[in-house]
């Protein structure tokens, strides 16, 4: 099968089906390599929660914001959470406000100034769908072996798995996934296997090159026109069938599950992860963070957007009052969020 | 956020090393791969994550170029 014949196939006629895309990066490469307008009208892309950045609650930004606000506190984040607005704040205003807000490449470098400042508390925010999650892991692990009792842990941490259990037990629209990247990296491909045959909705792991996700949507395709709900690895050499154990173990030995606020969504059960009661003093009060009453009341449509329900132009705010640079909602603020995507490629 | 990135391992010491990305050394959490130097990893968040081949490192690194570009110049 070759590219020509694909493109040919899938430019055909077909029965009406959406499939999503789970993760950010691929829905940049759609938008770059001009996808849409290659398929056939009937074929439509959906953006997934693909952003754990743009699923943080606003009630977690006000807890980073009072920790950076503390005495002898710094509060340790990445750049992409700078901007999510809170319920008054976000970050970035927070410290332009005098807030103690350093922004890290990697949560490793804690470990550093935790040893080098031992007069300062060093809070973490571990923001993180399956493939960020194992770093914090790591650095838990070597705080105790270490001995530092001044890193703390604020995490809002997200399980892949539930949120699509989740989408697909409340919307019988998606036909199909285009499962995330790096995030089955981790998990594996074959941790789709269960979602695909309970709900009956095909899989395919894909990489991000134009080609890599036509010749999944192709797969996923030609599975639903032969009513076959497999998963399919299309991207073999990143992702392996079983995942990384290591970093599954290391998961497993620190967090366990529990239910979590998915901004725009609600409480998913099982799909957060906290620390486990034996690190349970690491932690920074993220339990407590469940809810999201402190959200601002908005036109903000970014929880149907995470949940594919709207395409962001559909959205009252998209482009007007709502861009990147006075970002509303959160899928707007992350680079990888679905509207910052959007508004990049169409808005030019 | 889940986005990683190739680099070509230059030294491993138990489980740290470091990784060479385009010409930056980075030091780098080897604890959840199995990797020598002279190997690619994908790396996100400071960790090692995956092994992956040289022609595969090529073709991330390549789309990413792509992205970043497209990215900025709006």
């Amino acid at each position: 099968m070759n590219l020509d014949k694909i493109l040919k196939e899938l430019a055909g006629d077909h029965q009406e089906l959406k499939i999503m895309e789970v993760c950010g990066t691929h829905t940049s490469s759609i938008f770059k390599n001009g996808i849409r307008s290659l398929l056939s009208p009937e074929i439509r892309l959906i953006s997934g929660p693909g952003c754990p950045v743009c699923v943080t609650p606003a009630s977690y930004i006000d807890k980073a914001i009072e920790w950076a606000l503390t005495p002898n506190c710094v509060l340790l984040t990445f750049g992409d959470m700078m901007k999510v607005p809170g319920s008054e704040k976000s970050l970035s205003e927070a410290k332009a406000d005098g807030a103690r807000v350093e922004i890290m490449y990697s949560p490793q470098e804690a470990l550093k100034k935790a040893a080098a400042n031992p007069e300062l508390t060093y809070v973490i925010a571990c923001v993180g769908f399956e493939t960020t999650i194992p770093s914090y892991a790591l650095v838990m692990e070597q705080t105790e072996r270490s001995g530092l009792t001044n890193i703390k842990f604020l995490t809002a941490l997200r399980r892949v798995m539930p949120a699509l259990d989740f989408i697909c037990a409340t919307d019988n629209e998606i036909s199909a996934f285009i499962a995330p990247g790096h995030v089955s990296t981790i998990l594996g491909s074959q941790a789709y296997a269960g979602l695909a045959e309970q709900y009956m909705k095909p899989f395919a792991v894909a990489g991000f090159e134009g080609e890599h996700i036509l010749i999944a949507i192709y797969d996923l395709v030609k599975q639903v026109e032969n009513h076959k709900y497999e998963v399919h690895n299309l991207y073999p050499s990143v992702v392996k069938p079983e995942g990384n154990a290591v970093a599954l173990a290391y998961i497993n030995n620190y967090f366990e599950s529990g239910p979590a606020f998915w901004r725009g969504i609600g409480v998913i059960e099982d799909s957060g992860l906290y620390l486990n009661q034996k690190y349970r003093k690491y932690d920074a009060g993220s339990a407590d963070l469940a809810g999201d009453a402190a959200q601002k009341t908005t036109n903000c449509r970014c929880g149907e957007v995470i949940l594919g329900k709207i395409n962001p132009d559909e959205c009252p705010m998209f482009g007007k009052t709502c861009t990147p640079a006075k970002a509303q909602g959160p899928c707007m603020v992350s680079s990888e969020g679905t509207c910052g995507i959007w508004f990049r490629f169409t808005k030019k | 956020m889940c986005v990683a990135v190739p680099g070509k391992v230059v030294e491993v010491n138990d489980f740290t090393g470091k990784v060479d990305f385009q010409g930056n050394i980075i030091d780098v959490n080897m604890a959840l791969v199995d990797a020598q130097a002279g190997d690619y990893v994908l790396v996100h968040a400071g960790c090692a994550i995956e092994v992956i081949q040289k022609d595969t490192a090529d073709e991330i690194l390549e789309l990413f170029a792509e992205l970043e570009s497209l990215k900025y110049e709006s």
